[in-house]
């Protein structure tokens, strides 16, 4: 092999530079479901906390569809078999009254930044 | 019969010819696609009392829909509007004539039509703008790319954009509506949202009686009736928009 050191010295760089996130954190706590201020009234939510906690963001994205374009106001859940308004202010946001404690935790941590609060206005005048 | 590649080659090229002309053919035997819902069904339509109006009712009527929909007041040429007191002239410009005295000077309200033709919705590229089955020609904010083909499509100037974030602007917010973003054009939604919910829009519930409101299909609608009793006109009736908006003179 031609150059052999100097192409074993690059891939050890390259492999270590890969690795970088990896090896970085080793030893830190690892990473724990931030807690939710939930509602104290309110026992139920629209569907299941679990569906909940992974789909929200498609269940916004539908009721948003269907409400501004198709004029269909009304949600019948899953499990309950209840309607429900879709709203994310009128209907969500009178539950969970409180976004700083609630949405923004888990999205915080996960560092993901939806632009719902660029319109929507958040309870209790919040930014 | 014997195949051969020279048949072959007759019968595909044949073939392909029929495929492409078929669709064509289709499309002009049928009727054109009729969207917009006229002639069944609802829709909505308003009437304007412009001798009911005065300037304090029209302030009234401004209000209302402004503080229920978030609409800021920039004191600026980038100031937004849903709907707005206009002179006669600015409003029927080929009605006008110099022998009228007193009303070019005279306002009255304008907003944006819910035009059974929009040309908003035929140019805006993200289908932001459509028309409703009910005849509400509704914006999808959350579509909107600020291109602003609508705004130059309008011909009522019945459309505003957010040259900043409107929020600066707004002293008081209604949570139970959106506020627009930086970037995104805007407009009367005829209250769709309140029509939803079986409420009149409200512009109509202010006005105190000088506006109609009603199906326009509907023969023993308020719209319907008061536009057989009195004498009504339309804002530039000539551009072919069909406007669903009518004022009583």
């Amino acid at each position: 092999m031609y150059d052999g050191g100097k192409i074993i010295a690059g891939l050890a760089v390259f492999v270590l530079l890969f690795t970088f996130p990896f090896w970085y954190n080793v030893g830190n706590a690892a990473y724990t479901r931030p807690k939710l201020e939930l509602p104290k009234e309110a026992k139920e939510c629209v569907e299941k906390t679990e569906w909940m906690r992974a789909e929200h963001m498609q269940l916004l994205n539908h009721w948003r569809d269907e409400v501004v374009r198709e004029g269909h106001r009304e949600y019948k859940s899953m499990v309950a078999g209840k309607t429900f308004n879709k709203s994310l202010t009128k209907t969500c946001m009178k539950c969970h009254d409180n976004k700083e404690k609630f949405c923004d935790r888990c999205h915080n941590s996960l560092a993901v930044k939806p632009y719902c609060w660029d319109c929507h206005v958040a309870p209790k005048g919040e930014k | 019969m014997k195949s051969s590649r020279r048949k072959f080659l007759q019968i595909a090229g044949l073939s392909a010819l029929g495929w492409s002309i078929c669709p064509s053919l289709l499309q002009a035997s049928g009727h054109g696609g009729g969207e917009g819902g006229h002639g069944q069904g609802v829709r909505w339509a308003m009437a304007i009392d412009t001798r009911k109006l005065d300037d304090k009712l029209m302030e009234e009527c401004v209000h209302a829909c402004h503080s229920i929909h978030n609409v800021p007041k920039i004191n600026s040429k980038q100031n937004i509007k849903w709907i707005w007191s206009a002179p006669f002239e600015k409003l029927f410009p080929g009605q006008m004539h110099k022998f009228l005295k007193e009303v070019p000077e005279e306002h009255t309200l304008a907003l944006c039509n819910h035009c059974g033709n929009p040309s908003c919705v035929r140019v805006c590229p993200t289908k932001a703008t459509f028309k409703r089955p009910d005849g509400i020609v509704m914006m999808d904010f959350h579509r909107c790319i600020g291109c602003r083909y609508c705004m130059a499509a309008c011909p009522y100037g019945s459309r505003s954009f957010n040259f900043a974030d409107p929020r600066r602007f707004l002293k008081e917010q209604n949570p139970d509506f959106p506020t627009r973003t930086k970037g995104v054009v805007e407009k009367c939604t005829f209250c769709a949202e309140r029509l939803d919910e079986g409420k009149r829009p409200a512009c109509v519930e202010a006005a105190k009686g000088a506006i109609y409101f009603g199906d326009l299909n509907d023969p023993h609608s308020e719209v319907r009736q008061v536009l057989k009793e009195r004498y009504s006109i339309r804002r530039k009736p000539g551009l072919g928009t069909d406007p669903s908006v009518y004022y009583l003179i």
